[in-house]
């Protein structure tokens, strides 16, 4: 199968707030910008992990959500015209030839780019993995963090655990195709839309699904073959049930991932950079943000926004090295104010 | 300062000096309690300062909210007594207040 490469200036991987003020940083000097994140859109931490949360230390907002400024962020980026590839990991990296690297993610993307800025954070948001012991067994064949193929819940006896979204559609949607759904959750109240929950509980009262009130506790069977589950029910009674399948939705957490197989310099899961321009151990690869460390690296987003101005002035010497770099103020700069829309 | 009594799963008691107006995750933290990674920093956005409050003690740590609540649905083994440290605020009232740390925090 031949891939379509995408070829670009920059590719950052981390659409939290600092990697989308390095489009702004990077768009300032002529550098375009694909910007890879895991999850569904942008935002990173501040619109999966406290979107209504106020943040009081962004200077210049006393007080501003982490979607407010994620929504700010963005708008600031727009005029840089960035390409967005959500949902997407990173997972090789290795330096081309003529100096460029070559990125690929899971869900089959190339890129060939100049630089590589890695605004990361806490690392990909990747599914919790529940603490059942040799869970890990049965992943891939048994328990499963997605749904990818309807294929493989066809005529089986389906658990599905937890209480959000993500649990009450995949009910809705395997109770058609599985021979049985179980759903496990530990209390009657759900974090998922009303209107799935009533149909949830409609499908349970006719008889086509059971909701059982709940914690899994253990699993059971052998060679990579799940077949049944134990746990305690919110009465405080011991169950056990025959299970096939298990989706467990416990929400995401945040893994280095396949960051750790770059070869690149780590230091306690972090990317050690020089403070001149947060370049890492490798020429053109870039970390700003929470991912990184350096002496007296504090773990804040406005440190993460010097960083990435910081940044864009060595990146520009790479992406545009016949260019003689002028550094330029966005109030005064027509040049600047053209790029952004305002000349 | 209020004494606050962590015991991990395995038993190891350790007691800590709380500050009042602190959060009971945090005064777990500053004293690297172990099994309390508080991950999110205290936002009630994670479960990983998963605790069970020793029943004398229940009374006097109130009650989840619904925030707390939804979050415990990410923790492991939650029973009656389950509290999300982070949301514990450290009084004088709580002074030997009793927590048993799980055995897993995910």
């Amino acid at each position: 199968m031949s891939k379509e490469i995408i070829t670009t200036d920059a590719v950052i991987v981390g659409a939290g707030p600092v990697g989308l003020f390095a489009i702004f940083q990077l768009g300032l000097v002529d550098i375009k910008c694909h910007v890879v994140d895991i999850l569904d859109r942008p935002g990173g931490q501040c619109a999966e992990l406290y979107p209504e949360k106020p943040i009081y230390d962004i200077p210049g907002y006393p007080e501003i959500t982490g979607q407010a400024l994620t929504d700010n962020l963005l708008a600031q980026a727009a005029p840089f015209a960035p390409v967005f590839h959500h949902g997407q990991m990173v997972e090789g990296l290795r330096r081309l030839d003529d100096g460029r690297f070559e990125l690929a993610t899971n869900g089959g993307l190339v890129f060939h780019t100049k630089v590589l800025v890695i605004a990361a954070g806490g690392g990909s948001f990747m599914p919790k993995r529940p603490p059942f012991r040799n869970i890990e067994s049965f992943e891939q064949s048994s328990v499963f963090y997605a749904v990818r193929r309807i294929e493989d819940f066809r005529e089986r006896n389906v658990v599905i655990a937890g209480g959000g979204d993500s649990a009450l559609d995949w009910t809705l949607n395997l109770e058609p195709v599985a021979s049985r759904v179980t759903l496990i959750h530990r209390r009657d109240k759900f974090r998922a839309a009303p209107d799935s929950v009533a149909k949830m509980q409609a499908l349970a009262k006719a008889g086509r699904i059971d909701f059982r009130m709940g914690q899994i506790m253990e699993l059971h069977g052998e060679d990579g073959r799940l077949r049944a589950l134990s746990g305690r029910g919110a009465d405080g009674a011991a169950f056990e049930l025959e299970a096939e399948r298990l989706l467990p939705f416990f929400g995401l957490t945040m893994k280095l991932g396949p960051l750790a197989e770059w070869g690149l310099n780590l230091n306690e899961n972090l990317i050690p950079v020089n403070t001149e321009n947060f370049e890492t151990s490798e020429a053109g690869i870039f970390s700003i943000g929470d991912i990184n460390t350096y002496p007296g690296k504090l773990k804040l987003i406005l440190s993460g926004f010097h960083e990435a101005a910081l940044m864009a002035q060595a990146a520009f010497r790479i992406v545009h090295p016949e260019e003689k770099m002028v550094f330029q103020y966005t109030t005064s700069s027509t040049k600047l104010k053209q790029k952004l829309g305002v000349g | 300062m209020p004494k606050i009594i962590f015991i991990e799963a395995n038993g190891t008691r350790h007691e800590v000096e709380g500050i009042t107006g602190q959060t009971v995750m945090e005064a777990a933290i500053k004293h690297d309690v172990p099994g309390i990674p508080g991950e999110c920093g205290g936002a009630c956005s994670c479960a990983t300062c998963h605790v069970y409050v020793d029943p004398d003690w229940a009374g006097k740590t109130g009650t989840t909210s619904e925030t707390e609540d939804d979050m415990l649905d990410f923790a492991f083994d939650v029973r009656t007594n389950s509290r999300l440290s982070c949301q514990i605020k450290i009084t004088d009232a709580l002074d030997g207040l009793v927590l048993r740390v799980p055995k897993e925090q995910f």
